[in-house]
């Protein structure tokens, strides 16, 4: 045992160090690194920086790629945009109407003059709330619309709840019926896995545009990107779940004699329960995410009022907004959690109908009760702008205020020089002096010490991709927002973790809060780093800080948790202190799991320095951003992939070497 | 149909597992073992296996885990297809028929347990049980009805509304047995039925299984790797290894005369006088006088011992089930069997 944590202590050194293995390989391409950045001054400058002459016009080939697909029939072009646009005005647009008649009274089919009153709403999300999970669930539930309609947030928050109505289920559909084509045909398979890939590393930015183009502004393309974003993880719970059905189950349905239809509605997917209904959480929690998001192409909602309360530094109701958003996406991930562990239960023999049934009952008598009630009762159908209980323009000054204060600004302007002058801009400025080939060879060194010869192989030929793109100086400034973040992220999450790993109750706690704030969309991360420190580049680093803490606390209290208790056990008769064990068994054994939490970090910065664009900075979001407002789709996409192959180089290297680890510790 | 013949008939039958396995069978040279097969790459499942199950029998099938007992039941009920050979169910070639015969055929005459019970977490134990009649497209009420009547049958009367998971084990297998009962099947598959439940509660759901096989007197094929279950059970056992049969005969036979050293191991440790009846010691009369009241042909060494040690006779006469006598027992012999081979010193 003592072998094992010795070798693993020996590996995890080495993988912070490079240097320390003696791969002739690695050892070859950093010494070849360093040649080149020492001999800069004398370099052709094809080594330092590609010539812009070298630089093929990708963007344009995919527009004119684009144009074929979707340009005019007539003209002997594919015509994709008439059936999109088909879709979006036809059944899209019809059924966001629907949902938007009854919560937000727009007038549209089926024209009920009012929307439906916030107080059956809330009402039927307690009962909801009830039978998923008893009294608090049914507070939560309830009290997340109470809180909606008292602080005036109602109709934002029904403008976003409406399309998500409408894109949730989309996505859990088209979620589900692709995962069942990946799951009985293994090409389909295999032909999506690399799709799938990318798209969970793309930008949204680049998800929006492409909406807009093909299926209009306003809220059909917001619905429209916001499903394309959410279905990855359902198709991929979809077929995990259909793997995971026992042989035994599968046999008895072929027994019973079911046909090919039969076996697939009545045995696998109802015995899949599980896995399908984690899929529809993750969808539900990732529409959110994105319906707040698309704020930026002009959605209405609440993601667009904290947008423009944001950009106008009016912080305090910002912040009531952000209360919402949060309470609103607890709500959601509790209530559809709940779900995927309610199992059915039965009732005695000759139950009446009124029991068996009793939360279908009371669903449609607390309902329609509340929504007679709001007819006289003009406080239940709508809070109006008097009576809400918002305190958003006292809360404004008091952050004003606050942050006015001499010791306050004292102490973030210290923080923020000290960050900027000391350690982001010298950081950045040397990233950004290397050489474009000793950068790629140091990425390649990189995924090859960590991740072998194959993350290595991939690593080259995507920063490859990324030089010869013509966005080589704004990448590198997005790595570096990512890097330094992580960075920081690292000192101040993994300590915390290790720290509340040392009990168990803290540890529970930790995980929880961990669990909810992942649930949270990632717009919201903005508003501290911003309430603290404005709009500055330090912003920037300190939100992505806040955003990626989350994983790598979590995954550090996880992977340290998961040490089995007789190595831990064997280390404390081995006469080990504290420290000892845990530098030398603890966390060699946990290493494994915390790097599947680090390369979740990266994945969350590489998403999330892409909205902190609109702070103002000088990466690839910035241009992304830029893009939104034209119709440069081949520029957009180009910027998007760059960013995706970015981050899918560390994703491959952290994960290839995470799974290596862990088999050579026996821990799978 | 007459019944005389065999309800599954199965013939130099090939399972094997394996990148191309029919090309390979084809090509494989005559003699191949095991350890050859799988040294080019392969797992014999089944191999060669010849056999055949009689109307209203109860064949055991035998051996060890790995041992391709469960593969080869698979293979009757084309679970799995067969690699070469042919199987027959009812004179019919199952590899030869479409899918959705096939469906037909599972629908109407065959019933399976498994091993792990393998029920429908999300449906009640009524149900499950009414599930295979559901994919026939029976009708709500009448598979209501004949469903009740199976789970009163297996004794869960009361539980309908259940869900598998608040179910014991036991409770489970019941449920599982009633759902491969519902649609009235003439073949009836076990796979290790008992082999996850509590040795008390396998005795009771054994007693159970005789209680529904003397009642619905179907042709069984039964898996188990419990030899003491297999003779408690069986008409016939066959003991696999390998994939391969290694011999196919009655309890009696097989403890009396092992053909092959495998099996001579596998029931070195039974007591004999439990399975070995008087009839299998019984031999001509050959002249041999004929003297005092004969023994019941149907009881063991083990029921007759009492007797065996005090009678003065040196050889006993048999009496077959119709009471004439079928041959003389020398009573030297049953009592080496009583005693073990100790006997002879």
């Amino acid at each position: 045992m003592a072998d094992v944590a010795t070798n693993a202590t020996r590996t995890s050194l080495s993988m912070r160090q490079p240097g320390a293995t003696r791969d002739p390989v690695l050892v070859a391409l950093l010494l070849a690194a360093i040649i080149l950045c020492a001999a800069k001054p004398v370099l052709p400058d094809f080594l330092v920086r590609l010539p812009e002459a070298w630089i093929p016009p990708l963007a344009q080939w995919l527009d004119a790629f684009f144009d074929v697909i979707t340009g005019d029939m007539q003209e002997g072009r594919f015509g994709l945009i008439y059936i999109t646009r088909w879709f979006a005005e036809g059944p899209l647009d019809f059924l966001l109407g629907v949902t938007a008649n009854l919560l937000e009274g727009k007038y549209r089919w089926p024209y009920m003059s009012d929307p439906i009153p916030w107080a059956a709403v809330a009402g039927l999300a307690a009962v909801i709330g009830y039978y998923l999970g008893g009294w608090k669930l049914s507070l939560l539930a309830g009290g997340t619309f109470v809180w909606t309609a008292f602080m005036g947030q109602w109709e934002l928050t029904m403008q976003t709840l409406s399309v998500l109505l409408v894109a949730a289920p989309l996505g859990f559909f088209v979620g589900l019926v692709i995962g069942i084509a990946a799951w009985k045909y293994k090409w389909f398979d295999n032909a999506i896995k690399p799709i799938l890939a990318v798209m969970q590393t793309l930008p949204f930015y680049t998800y929006l545009l492409p909406a807009v183009i093909f299926f209009k502004v306003g809220p059909t393309a917001g619905a429209i990107a916001t499903t394309i974003y959410a279905t990855p993880p359902m198709i991929l719970m979809t077929t995990v779940g259909l793997k995971k059905v026992s042989p035994e189950i599968v046999e008895a349905g072929k027994m019973s004699g079911a046909t090919r239809w039969q076996m697939l509605t009545k045995v696998f997917i109802p015995s899949a329960r599980t896995e399908i209904l984690v899929g529809v959480n993750q969808v539900i929690m990732l529409c959110l995410a994105m319906v707040v998001l698309t704020a930026f192409i002009g959605m209405p909602g609440l993601g667009g009022k904290l947008l423009a309360m944001m950009n106008s530094l009016k912080l305090g109701r910002s912040f009531e907004i952000g209360i919402t958003i949060v309470l609103v996406a607890i709500t959601l991930d509790r209530l559809s959690k709940a779900w995927v562990r309610k199992l059915p239960e039965h009732h005695p023999k000759d139950t009446p109908f009124y029991i068996r049934y009793k939360y279908t009952v009371l669903s449609v008598v607390v309902f329609a009760g509340l929504y007679l009630l709001a007819q006289p009762i003009e406080i239940l159908n709508e809070v109006g702008r008097r009576q809400s209980l918002s305190m958003g323009r006292e809360i404004d000054g008091v952050f004003e205020a606050f942050l006015n204060l001499d010791s306050v600004q004292a102490i973030t302007g210290t923080i923020r020089y000290v960050l900027n002058v000391w350690v982001l801009i010298p950081f950045r400025d040397a990233l950004l002096w290397i050489p474009t080939s000793a950068f790629i060879l140091l990425v390649v060194a990189f995924a090859y010490g960590v991740g072998g010869k194959k993350p290595a192989i991939y690593a080259a030929i995507f920063f490859s991709i990324v030089a010869f793109s013509g966005w080589w100086d704004r990448s590198v400034i997005t790595l570096y927002s990512v890097l330094s973040a992580m960075a920081i992220s690292m000192l101040i999450g993994i300590p915390i973790g290790i720290l509340a790993a040392r009990s168990e109750k803290w540890s529970e706690r930790m995980l929880l809060a961990c669990d909810t704030a992942q649930t949270f969309p990632s717009f919201i991360y903005l508003l501290p780093a911003i309430m603290l420190f404005g709009i500055t580049d330090t912003t920037v680093v300190l939100s992505i800080v806040i955003f990626t803490m989350v994983p790598l606390t979590r995954y550090t209290i996880e992977g340290l948790r998961s040490v089995p208790a007789e190595m831990t056990e064997a280390a404390d008769m081995a006469g080990c202190s504290r420290w000892q064990k845990l530098t030398s068994v603890q966390l060699p054994l946990a290493m494994p799991t915390m790097a599947v939490g680090f390369n979740q970090g990266i994945m969350f910065a590489f998403f999330m320095v892409i909205i902190a664009a609109f702070i103002g900075t000088q990466d690839l979001g910035q241009e992304l951003q830029r893009t939104l407002a034209g119709t440069d789709l081949g520029k957009n996409f180009v910027l998007g992939i760059n960013v995706s192959l970015m981050a899918l180089t560390f994703d491959m290297a952290i994960l290839s070497w995470a799974n290596r680890r862990k088999k050579a510790l026996g821990l799978d | 149909m007459t019944t005389d013949s065999p309800v599954i008939s199965c013939r130099n039958a090939w399972k094997l597992f394996g990148p191309n396995p029919r090309q390979y069978l084809k090509s494989m040279p005559a003699g191949h073992g095991y350890e050859d097969i799988r040294a080019d790459g392969y797992i014999a499942g089944v191999k060669d296996v010849s056999v055949e199950v009689a109307k209203g029998e109860m064949l055991v099938i035998m051996g060890l885990s790995g041992s391709g007992k469960s593969t080869l039941v698979r293979c009757f009920s084309r679970l799995h297809d067969i690699t070469g050979g042919t199987i027959e169910v009812e004179g019919q070639d199952i590899m030869a028929l479409p899918e959705k015969e096939l469906i037909e055929l599972r629908r109407s005459k065959m019933g399976m347990v498994f091993q792990s019970f393998g029920l429908l977490p999300h449906r009640t134990v009524l149900e499950n049980v009414a599930f295979p009649l559901e994919m026939r497209g029976q009708d709500r009420h009448a598979r209501r009805e004949r469903a009740l009547e199976v789970i009163k049958l297996v004794g869960l009367e009361g539980r309908e509304e259940y869900f598998p998971r608040e179910l014991s084990g036991g409770q489970q297998q019941r449920v599982g047995i009633a759902r491969s009962l519902a649609i009235e099947p003439d073949i009836w598959f076990l796979d290790e039925p008992f082999s996850a439940l509590d040795p008390l509660i396998r005795r009771e759901m054994q007693d159970e299984f005789l209680r529904l096989q003397a009642m619905l007197g179907k042709t069984i094929v039964f898996i188990t790797h419990d030899f003491d279950e297999a003779l408690r059970l069986a008409d016939r056992i066959a003991i696999m290894k390998d994939g391969a049969i290694e011999q196919c005969d009655t309890p009696d036979q097989i403890v009396m005369d092992p053909q092959t050293e495998y099996v001579r191991k596998f029931t070195e440790d039974v007591d004999k006088a439990h399975v070995v009846h008087a009839s299998v010691l019984a031999k001509p009369v050959n002249g041999h006088a004929v003297e005092g009241d004969p023994i019941a042909g149907d009881r063991t060494i083990h029921q007759i011992a009492r007797q065996l040690v005090s009678d003065p006779r040196e050889h006993l006469p048999v009496a077959g089930k119709d009471g004439k006598i079928m041959g003389i027992m020398a009573r030297q012999e049953a009592l080496e069997v009583l005693l073990g081979d100790s006997a002879n010193g």
